[in-house]
């Protein structure tokens, strides 16, 4: 049971990204078009925010719960691979407006588009494992 | 109470996302969720068809949690932290969606266009929402993360690929909206 704090921390996540609105179509189509500062303001924010954490945990200011140093895992390395897997990613973000977390917290709001779209996610995720190792990085 | 009710300006939303990755990290683990999707994929049995899936998902219990919290949330804050559901969208974007045919625009979170169980269940709705979701699955394993962990894990912790993968995110989402959606609707 020492996980369930990752299930409360589950619930507190999903309450801020739909209070704030970040899990509505129309905050993400705003957003692509420039319209609006509402989620630049929140993702820009966040990422800020962030940034000074990040420095407490490389200066070991902060250490996770059993006492060690926190360190983000590196991302892989590629510039094909993360422009072009990134734009495949917006065109489906901007499609329907959701993303990975969302997709979750959608079921709450609209159970069947939701595992609509969570079941494309699994698909694509299952194509890309059986053919990640011929695409170029 | 009543601000609770209340839509939470970005001011509070930008600050209280970067305290969960804090507390994700906190206690022990990546922040990030699109590498859910290969757990649930690998606890479907993928394993069979292609190595890339052969892990222990026993070791992301904790992240399987996290996603149950996610959709317990969004049913809590959908049945009782929103009594009004309005967005307050730019009346420019309204009038943009309003020309291309979409109806009570901003008067919820979701379009009945997209989102309603009559479009849902009809054959260019489901494919509309199916292959959104082929591309966020497969986009977001080749460009090895989403917006949790690209842009907020990754951008604050100064990655350059993170960089490169929300220079794509915005190619992919303006082309989206700029000219596939017009088209589509």
């Amino acid at each position: 049971m020492k996980n369930i704090k990752f299930l409360i921390l589950g619930i507190f996540f999903a309450i801020v990204l739909s209070k704030t609105q970040a899990i509505s179509w129309y905050r993400f189509y705003e957003m692509f078009t420039f319209q609006s500062f509402h989620m630049f303001g929140i993702i820009g924010g966040a990422v800020l925010v962030s940034a000074i954490f990040m420095q407490l945990f490389k200066t070991g200011k902060i250490k996770d719960i059993n006492g060690h140093k926190i360190t983000p895992k590196p991302k892989k390395k590629g510039y094909i691979s993360t422009l072009f897997g990134g734009a495949l990613f917006g065109l489906g973000w901007g499609i329907s407006g959701a993303c990975a977390a969302p997709i979750f917290v959608i079921l709450g709001f609209k159970l069947v588009p939701a595992l609509i779209l969570l079941l494309g996610a699994l698909i694509g995720t299952f194509l890309y494992g059986a053919i990640s190792k011929k695409l170029p990085n | 109470m009543d601000f609770i009710l209340q839509p939470w300006p970005w001011f509070i939303g930008g600050p209280l996302i970067a305290i969960s990755l804090l507390l994700y990290f906190y206690f022990g683990q990546n922040f990030g969720a699109s590498t859910n999707f290969e757990t649930l994929c690998t606890m479907s049995g993928a394993g069979k068809v292609s190595d890339y899936f052969k892990k222990d998902w026993k070791q992301r219990d904790y992240a399987l949690l996290f996603i149950v919290g996610l959709i317990i949330g969004g049913f809590i804050t959908e049945g009782y932290l929103i009594p009004d559901p309005t967005i307050d969208l730019n009346p420019d974007t309204i009038q943009e969606l309003s020309d291309l045919g979409f109806l009570n625009v901003a008067s919820q979170y979701f379009p009945d266009e997209i989102f309603s169980t009559e479009v849902v269940f009809s054959l260019k709705g489901f494919l509309i929402l199916i292959v959104s979701g082929i591309f966020i699955g497969f986009g977001t394993r080749y460009a090895g993360g989403c917006t949790s962990g690209h842009a907020i894990t990754g951008l604050s912790s100064l990655q350059f690929p993170s960089l490169l993968a929300v220079i794509g995110f915005f190619i992919g989402g303006i082309i989206a909206t700029w000219f596939l959606i017009p088209i589509l609707f």
